[in-house]
């Protein structure tokens, strides 16, 4: 009897099997292909000066919009919409010459005016682009012809050119960008179902040398990691733009249809001290908190395998990197000796407010118990990333706290004494002022080097590990990128075989 | 009975009304800015300033609430601050999720409860009818969310017969692959749903089985079933159907965690977001839709206890 049941059961289950297979049967490789993107940052808007977010760069940044120049995923800053350009000797003059024969998607041509109107749109007073401050130096934009555009500096900025790489060169007569789109890239935005889908279709009369290598992308988003990987696993999605569920790598590991590619991240982990407050304004304090805490440890326990070390803001790949891990290693008894020259060698108490979202909390609890060990009490406050951005960002009240950072380059900020963990030292800020005003690159990373040094040295922060970027896809993808630079995912050259 | 209908639908109106000043009232006392969510580290303080000009969110309370009254009263329930699409129109395109998933959840687990329930109550005494009952309670201790997650792992990620998650990008016009989408979620709701409506529907036959009622049609000669049918059903009724309005407000309410669960674009999926980003139009918007569908539930829910049960009505002469 229980054989003749398991009978059953089996040959229904073979039956199902066989019934679910069958439905699919539409090309879907090559050039025809549509590439299923899984992701778990939705845009908030289409607009990237709107508040668009983390997922409007990841959708559209190179796809439907480009810029003057491209960040590759490699990193490096390549002429995208403007084919040359030159640099006063004073380094206060750029002149920008347009590559011919572009059109925007709606069928009109790219003049110098859409570029003028592109970057104001950035640093208008009402933009809500993050960066709208890098291009503050602008002082002046002019147009002497269709294809020529003169931007002029209120003071030299080596970054200037980098920071053009996430202006969207859009047309001036679009309007409201907030659900529409019309740019210059390989694709056309198609529809955004929002809470479900955005899709891009490849654009044929692409101006540039090369069309996009499918026929287009289907974003698909997620609030449940755990949904998102089940996608994958039942190829509703062929890749995953940024995986941030290590628990979830186990089950692609194992598997020859899939790939685990761990590329080059930017996202920084940071225990950020409010260094205004005692005890944290002494260099002494911060630098035993570090040197209590094991990061090795930590990293292990929430990605395992994956995942680096940094002994400061800067992360392998960057020009200006340097290892600086040695720099307030773990050692305990270092520790306790920093704390009693801190002048709190008995220990003492502090709030640490920790972001709700994972890995916060298990950082956070995990720091409570290292810090413990040095007789430092750490009293959990978990707050939303609503409550982060009014409590911490703009009001600074808060002893410590923990935060992901994701940006490229941003070192920076550690030579703004009114940046949000107000750390004030006046050669760094001069290390970052004559890093942006330095004439060539290797004077830049040059500077770069000692300020972040200076930092590591005074534990301006805790750097807690670097989260490793982390592309599962399908074994039968190839050409898709690993990098995430800026959220960027460009799927143009993403093949299907 | 037309009294009553008058008087209930006053009752719906005003009960409306009243949860959607409380709504605005309890959304600004909550701490938060919806300004947070389009910055992003970077942004300096006169960015901020600058946006929450343009949200109107610096306005004092008053004029934000005025400004409400008036589209409201206009049907029109405004735009969301993050997106800028208008409300309206964007939880019309989520009720065609929404709005089929509770139902057919809800009828599903109808059509396995009242049978079970029924069989549970009428075998209290053998060994079957306390197994059921078992069952159930064993259900009720399972959240919604790890019956998803089962049920994906057996039919998505194993059998391989139904999707794990998601709905198709062209909706009901490819309705195949909806029913698909909605197959796994709905079943999920069903299940998690029945298994407090098995125990509503044992303990209200049970009340039947042992009624005087009952006790004399049957020694009038009625068999036990003709007995049930005629007299027993409506008077079971009438507490099932009042369990089965609030159980239908609960499935619609509680759809918020199977929609994340399944990846469904749905109302609830959009209000976790809202609330996320304090994105008060589209919080106001989606609690005022749902809540005037829970209160119309509940309406017809009393109206039909009233068909079921005329007794009910005496007290409204």
């Amino acid at each position: 009897m229980k054989r003749a049941w398991i009978a059953v059961a089996a040959a229904s289950a073979l039956l199902l099997t066989a019934c679910g297979d069958g439905g699919e049967s539409t090309p879907t490789d090559g050039a025809s292909a549509i590439i299923n993107v899984g992701s778990v940052y939705e845009p908030q808007n289409l607009d990237n000066t709107a508040g668009g977010g983390q997922g409007v760069t990841e959708a559209l940044n190179g796809n439907v919009y480009e810029g003057l120049f491209r960040l590759t995923d490699a990193g490096t800053v390549e002429p995208l919409l403007a084919t040359a350009h030159t640099v006063s000797e004073d380094g206060l003059t750029y002149t920008f010459t347009l590559a011919q024969g572009v059109t925007f998607h709606s069928g009109k041509a790219l003049t110098s005016a859409d570029v003028k109107a592109s970057i104001e749109r950035v640093t208008a007073e009402t933009s809500k682009s993050a960066r709208r401050s890098n291009l503050s130096v602008i002082s002046a934009i002019a147009t002497p012809d269709d294809r020529t555009v003169t931007v002029t500096l209120s003071k030299p900025s080596i970054s200037f050119v980098y920071h053009l790489s996430y202006v969207w060169i859009v047309n001036t007569a679009a309007g409201d960008l907030s659900t529409t789109a019309d740019g210059t890239g390989p694709y056309k935005l198609g529809e955004w179902k929002r809470g479900a889908t955005l899709s891009l279709t490849r654009n044929d009369a692409y101006w540039g040398a090369s069309k996009a290598k499918n026929a287009g992308a289907v974003y698909h988003y997620y609030t449940d990691a755990t949904a998102l990987n089940n996608a994958l696993l039942t190829n509703a999605i062929d890749v995953v733009t940024s995986e941030q569920s290590p628990d979830a790598l186990a089950q692609f590991e194992s598997n020859p249809l899939y790939t685990i590619n761990e590329g080059t991240s930017t996202t920084k982990l940071l225990l950020a001290f409010n260094d205004r407050v005692a005890p944290f304004d002494k260099p002494q304090v911060r630098k035993a908190v570090s040197a209590a805490i094991d990061n090795a440890k930590l990293l292990t326990s929430i990605w395992g395998e994956y995942g680096t070390l940094i002994g400061s803001m800067v992360p392998p790949g960057d020009p200006w990197y340097e290892d600086l891990t040695s720099v307030n290693a773990y050692d305990v008894e270092a520790a306790k000796k920093l704390l009693a020259e801190g002048g709190v060698g008995g220990g003492f108490t502090f709030t640490l407010d920790t972001p709700n979202y994972d890995p916060h909390p298990t950082a956070a609890t995990f720091i409570k118990s290292e810090l413990a060990k040095i007789g430092v009490t750490v009293e959990i406050n978990t707050i939303t990333s609503d409550e982060w951005y009014t409590k911490v960002y703009q009001q600074r009240d808060f002893q410590a706290t923990m935060q992901e950072h994701v940006n490229d380059r941003d070192v920076v900020w550690y030579g703004n004494p009114d940046f949000y963990w107000g750390y004030s030292n006046a050669t760094v800020t001069d290390l970052v002022a004559q890093a942006e005003a330095a004439k060539t690159e290797a004077d830049q990373a040059a500077l770069l080097k000692q300020a972040n040094k200076i930092i590591a040295e005074e534990a301006a922060s805790d750097w807690l590990y670097l989260y490793p970027q982390i592309v599962v896809a399908s074994s039968s993808l190839s050409g898709y990128p690993l990098n995430g630079r800026n959220s960027q995912f460009f799927v143009y050259d993403i093949v299907k075989s | 009975m037309v009294r009553y209908l008058i008087r209930r639908t006053a009752l719906l109106l005003a009960s409306l009304a009243l949860a959607g000043v409380a709504l605005f009232v309890l959304l600004r006392l909550l701490p938060g800015d919806p300004v947070n969510a389009l910055l992003s580290v970077g942004a300096t303080d006169a960015q901020i300033a600058a946006a929450r000009r343009e949200l109107g969110t610096d306005a004092p309370l008053a004029t934000q609430f005025l400004a409400w009254l008036g589209d409201v009263a206009t049907f029109d329930l405004g735009s969301s601050l993050i997106s800028r699409l208008p409300v309206g129109p964007e939880i019309a395109a989520r009720l065609p999720v929404t709005v089929p998933l509770t139902l057919a959840g809800f009828v599903l687990a109808v059509l396995i409860a009242v049978p079970v329930g029924f069989l549970a109550a009428y075998r209290a005494d053998r060994w079957d009818g306390p197994l059921l009952n078992g069952v159930a309670q064993l259900g009720l201790a399972v959240p919604a969310f790890w019956v998803g997650l089962l049920l994906v792992s057996v039919f998505a990620l194993n059998l391989r017969v139904l999707p794990a998650g998601g709905f198709p990008p062209a909706g009901w016009s490819d309705p195949a692959a909806s029913v698909e989408a909605l197959t796994l979620p709905v079943i999920t709701i069903a299940l998690v749903m029945s298994a407090s409506l098995i125990r509503y529907v044992r303990a209200a036959t049970l009340d039947v089985l042992g009624s005087d009622f009952l006790r004399t049609a049957r020694a009038l000669g009625s068999s036990l079933p003709a007995a049930m049918w005629r007299h027993g059903l409506r008077n079971a009724a009438a507490p099932v159907i009042a369990v089965l309005a609030i159980e239908l407000a609960t499935t619609f309410l509680g759809a918020v965690v199977i929609e994340s669960v399944f990846a469904l674009p749905g109302l609830g999926s959009m209000l976790i977001r809202a609330i996320s980003q304090r994105d008060y139009p589209v919080i106001q918007g989606v609690m005022l839709v749902s809540t005037f569908a829970v209160l119309a539930v509940g309406f017809l829910g009393d109206l039909a206890q009233r068909v079921a049960d005329p007794r009910l009505l005496r007290g409204h002469r």
